[in-house]
């Protein structure tokens, strides 16, 4: 049974949010990260499309009053792929943008990440540099935004 | 009436060519490329991501570029593109308390958690226009200044203080199944419920809604506002896919969000407390969210039990004129051709006239 259709019958949390995880690293990283994560798998995966790369639509939400109850925000394009290897496993991408190769190069990557002899090379050449990259690309945000942080000192106007 | 007219082909097509050539400018001057304008005219990509109603930088900056700069002309081309696409699916609300903040000012408080941070905002420059940046010749910028931060300080929503000591109002809260108006799939029809509402005004007009907004501060429906919060940064978009079941990160896009606070006496029902109006764009669009949140809250007159004397406080009004697509496309067609209406116009015109010159001849001899 393909592993999507068997979490969707019982629903591991553990395998659940793992593939999440790997997914969220996908959603990041840059077609060069995929590429060459795909290149450091050995034996390469042998892929096969179930859906070929397509790009469409997803409404955005946002909450009224920034916590209350949804509406409709805006569309932003979306790529998706699904692929099965040759061991039976099934791979799912929905990357936000339009490019097909990266959405591909996730979905080859969201299959092998659910075989364990592919496990520590996702993590040694996808997962630990993409999350690094991130983690100093946020922290210099973080940390550039800080700098403009402003103290104001309300005065007493008048002659009293 | 507009009737079809035939013809014209070659002469549409060397128009279309004399376009290009206007276009590109003086061929001594490099070309724009659409990665210049994506990374360098952003204020102007983020405008038209959030009145095209699409979230793609690239499409965007490509719009703009075909566009020739007419920003409202490039929303229209977003606009054409997103209707050839299909539709995967609704996200799950964004969660804008999770955002990374690059700016984050509150005008209702001086010292509240998470602080105030001005990130990078035109407001307090001079607006004095810097000979430094003429020729392409500035350079790189030097690097900002960083300060080490303390790790996943929370910064909560400025009216969530005022919420906690029930001083203002509530949001409203989800009615789990409760379906969520949609104008794309939908035609709007009044009255219009406040997520419609919202929906129609983050992709409503800037000028539109800054000119409603400006005109709730000069005494046509005021609203007493403050500018609770205004926050611009990063926040994860999160899609649950039928097919697996579960939820799936898509990426980050980056949002401006103002919540404005304004005043309320109260009523026999409810004490006296703060209102809300709330604005929310694609990228940095500070002027448009902030404009947005006036205009919401003026609209929810209706709902506050408020008299509705004014322009922004009527639904049907500003929600009718608020798409700056629609709105061009009923303006501009005036110039195509109308021949054949005014040609009936002009014969009614002329039968007219002499029924009152021949009226003019009479009483003269009479």
């Amino acid at each position: 049974m393909p592993e999507a259709q068997r979490i969707h019958d019982h629903p591991d949390a553990r395998v659940v949010s793992a593939r999440q995880e790997l997914m969220e690293i996908c959603a990041h990283a840059t077609e060069a990260e995929l590429t060459s994560a795909i290149d450091a798998l050995d034996p390469r995966p042998e892929a096969t499309d179930i859906r070929p790369a397509e790009t469409g639509l997803v409404m955005l939400r946002g909450r009224i009053g920034g916590s209350g109850a949804p509406f409709n925000f805006g569309e932003a394009t979306v790529t998706r792929a699904a692929v099965r290897l040759g061991t039976g496993e099934t791979g799912f991408s929905y990357l936000l943008g339009r490019s097909k190769t990266r959405a591909r190069l996730a979905a080859v990557l969201e299959a092998a990440g659910q075989r364990p002899e592919y496990r520590r090379s996702i993590v040694q050449h996808l997962v630990r540099p993409v999350a690094e990259r991130l983690e100093s690309e946020r922290r210099a945000t973080r940390e550039e935004a800080e700098a403009t942080r402003v103290e104001f000192f309300t005065l007493v106007r008048g002659e009293d | 009436m507009y009737v079809a007219v035939k013809g014209g082909e070659s002469a549409i097509a060397a128009a279309h060519t004399l376009l290009a050539k206007e276009r590109r400018g003086d061929p001594a001057v490099p070309e724009l490329t659409t990665e210049q304008i994506r990374e360098q005219l952003t204020l102007a990509v983020d405008r038209v991501m959030s009145e095209g109603s699409l979230y793609d930088r690239d499409l965007a900056a490509l719009a703009i570029k075909q566009a020739r700069g007419d920003l409202i002309e490039a929303i229209f081309l977003v606009r054409a593109y997103r209707s050839t696409l299909p539709r995967f699916g609704y996200a799950e609300p964004i969660e804008t308390s999770a955002m990374t903040i690059r700016r984050r000012i509150s005008a209702t408080f001086k010292d509240l958690p998470g602080g105030q941070v001005l990130g990078p905002t035109f407001d307090y420059t001079h607006r004095l226009l810097d000979d430094s940046l003429n020729g392409g010749a500035a350079g790189t910028p030097s690097s900002p200044a960083r300060k080490p931060v303390s790790e996943d300080a929370k910064v909560p929503h400025v009216a969530d203080l005022l919420g906690h000591q029930g001083l203002i109002e509530p949001n409203p809260e989800t009615e789990s199944a409760a379906p969520v108006g949609d104008l794309t799939r939908d035609p709007l029809s009044f009255p219009a419920e406040r997520d419609l509402r919202l929906q129609s005004l983050a992709r409503g007009d800037e000028g539109l809604l800054l000119a409603l907004g400006y005109s709730t501060q000069r005494g046509y429906g005021r609203t007493h506002p403050f500018a609770g919060e205004i926050r611009l940064g990063e926040v994860e978009v999160h899609l649950a896919p039928e097919e697996l079941g579960f939820e799936v990160p898509l990426g980050t896009i980056t949002v401006t969000e103002c919540e404005m606070v304004n005043q309320f006496k109260g009523s026999a029902e409810s004490p006296p407390q703060f209102t809300r109006g709330y604005g929310l764009a694609f990228g940095h669009c500070e002027r448009k969210t902030m404009s947005m949140a006036l205009v919401d809250r003026a609209l929810r007159a209706r709902e506050l039990g408020e008299e509705i004397v004014a322009p922004a406080q009527d639904e049907e009004f500003v929600l009718s004129h608020a798409d700056n697509v629609q709105a061009t496309g009923f303006v501009e067609h005036l110039k195509l051709p109308h021949y054949v209406d005014f040609q009936a116009e002009l014969q009614l015109v002329r039968q007219m006239r002499r029924e009152w010159e021949d009226a003019q001849r009479k009483e003269a001899a009479e």
